[in-house]
């Protein structure tokens, strides 16, 4: 489903000098999260600090470092249990929109309860293709067979390691 | 209208997978699953409960998205993202996959029988519809008139003395006699009409297309506008003159067929039947939806929605025909606890359902039409 060849493999970048921005800080943990009584529930700095880490496919730095994400764009409603994500290509022609969108929505998957409905989408007005772009990460037909093919599951998979 | 709906049972048909679509053989004793784990499972019950008869493990490599069982019930057909589509025959208990169709590019989404049992449709996510057409054609005997001979269709269409030869049943060949470039994106699924070889494909593209045979070769003969993305299942009623689409736009859209010098006056080009939208069925739904089933005895509505939902429309009593009004008669809130992938009317028993979902499981359910409706 995701476009284009070439991840990461030489050639030009795209936007080969981004702009950096500053990771934000530790979560500090409150002593109603200590205490194990006290039920807690999913907030939009816990997703934040989900998705934050993630690496960007083409460059050595986290999408939150390339503000690809912010935690202001970040929705939850835990009684409602629903989550939706907007995230900002670095710009507005980027190939990899797809494959980004895609390592959020994996990483999700994975790690929230399976009562989540997941919305990841492009902050209005910052692509190019957008509701193409839209369209294909909310169609879980296409997503299910994109992570069947093991060669996109790699590179998502790489999107989502820890660096060392 | 709570009770409209009730639980009979629930199994874990695909576990720690997702249960993508659910077929009745047209006996309406088995019902045949598909899902994420590759695999194809039979159900039948055992005095109240439903069990497994089979598991159809080998055939494919990937997700089996749909199954469809042929008019006869003696062949399961089952589209995969591996690109293929397998022919299982049916012996008691056992499944054998006795072909497997390949042409498309990319993953097929979805396989359909005609009502003859002569020819198959498949679509995929190569933008394409194919229609095949089976040489195994002992199913279908011509018995008119009754003092001549038992004739058979044979591989071209033509009537041929029927022999009762082993081979006849045992060549299952198919043979794909026309590909359909009419969607510019994804189809995702294909229905026959319930008595006429008219075929409906839904895609991506936000449209519905209709084809038809036109010597020798296969045509698009109307494009369905008006939904707003993807639509994702089709359903006709009883009759056929009525079309049912469900769409990721949160509608439903009940399509009529008019034929040429129709009393309505609606516009129809050449030879061919006009569809026109006579209902939106909007506001019901908060999330995508996944599939549409007309039951056949009933006239009963029902939908599959990524809200976790099942819901049931009926027509109301003294709709106008030429632009009907349909009434919500059930809505289960939780019916499962992921989204609703599929819905599937029994075809023999009026009101039994069964439904599936991404947390794998298929359940079944007895609806009753509200009273004083």
């Amino acid at each position: 489903m995701v476009g284009g060849g070439g991840v990461g493999g030489g050639g030009l970048l795209e936007n080969a000098n981004p702009l950096i921005y500053q990771r934000s800080g530790e979560r500090p943990v409150t002593a109603g999260e200590e205490d194990e009584q006290v039920p807690d529930s999913i907030d939009a700095r816990e997703i934040f600090d989900l998705i934050r880490s993630i690496n960007d496919p083409e460059h050595p730095l986290t999408l939150e470092e390339l503000n690809v994400v912010e935690q202001v764009r970040v929705q939850v409603s835990d009684p409602e249990s629903t989550v939706a994500v907007a995230f900002t290509p670095t710009i507005p022609h980027c190939s990899m929109a797809t494959l980004i969108g895609l390592s959020i929505k994996v990483k999700l998957l994975r790690s929230l309860p399976q009562r989540f409905k997941m919305d990841v989408h492009i902050t209005p007005g910052t692509h190019a293709s957008e509701h193409a772009v839209n369209k294909q990460l909310a169609d879980k037909e296409r997503v299910a067979a994109a992570l069947e093919n093991t060669h996109l599951l790699e590179v998502v998979n790489q999107c989502l390691s820890a660096r060392p | 209208m709570k009770d409209s709906l009730v639980l009979l049972g629930r199994v874990p048909a695909h576990p720690d997978s997702r249960c993508w679509f659910l077929a009745w053989n047209p006996a309406g004793t088995l019902l045949a699953s598909c899902g994420g784990d590759r695999r194809i499972r039979i159900w039948g019950t055992e005095g109240d409960s439903w069990i497994c008869k089979s598991v159809l493990s080998e055939g494919h490599q990937r997700t089996v998205r749909k199954v469809a069982w042929s008019p006869c019930g003696n062949y399961l057909a089952s589209a995969s993202f591996d690109a293929t589509t397998c022919i299982w025959k049916k012996n008691q208990d056992d499944f054998e996959c006795v072909t497997t169709l390949e042409g498309h590019e990319n993953e097929v989404k979805s396989v359909a029988w005609a009502p003859s049992g002569n020819l198959l449709a498949t679509c995929s996510r190569d933008k394409s519809v194919w229609v095949w057409e089976g040489a195994s054609r002992s199913l279908q005997v011509d018995w008119e008139p009754p003092d001549t001979p038992l004739r058979v269709r044979d591989r071209v269409g033509s009537w041929v003395p029927f022999f009762f030869s082993p081979t006849v049943d045992e060549e299952d060949e198919y043979e794909c006699v026309s590909v359909l470039n009419s969607h510019t994106q994804d189809v995702k699924h294909v229905v026959w009409h319930p008595s006429q070889e008219l075929l409906a494909s839904a895609s991506y593209d936000d449209t519905v297309k209709l084809y038809r045979e036109e010597e020798d070769d296969w045509v698009c003969c109307a494009t369905l506008e008006g939904h707003e993305s993807t639509v994702w299942s089709l359903a006709f009623d009883p009759s056929g003159q009525r079309l049912a689409s469900c769409s990721d736009d949160r509608t439903v859209r009940i399509w009529r067929q008019y034929l040429p010098d129709n009393e309505q006056g609606v516009a129809c080009s050449g030879s061919d039947p006009s569809w026109k939208c006579i209902c939106t069925l909007s506001g019901f739904h908060s999330r995508t939806i996944y599939d549409i089933a007309w039951c056949q005895l009933t006239g009963a509505l029902a939908t599959a929605c990524g809200d976790d939902a099942i819901r049931v429309f009926q027509e109301d009593p003294n709709s106008d025909p030429q632009q009907p009004t349909f009434s919500l008669t059930a809505h289960l809130h939780q019916a499962h606890s992921q989204d609703v992938n599929c819905v599937a009317w029994n075809p023999k028993e009026p009101g039994l359902l069964a439904s599936c979902s991404d947390d794998g499981e298929v359940a079944f359910w007895k609806y009753q039409r509200p009273e004083g409706l």
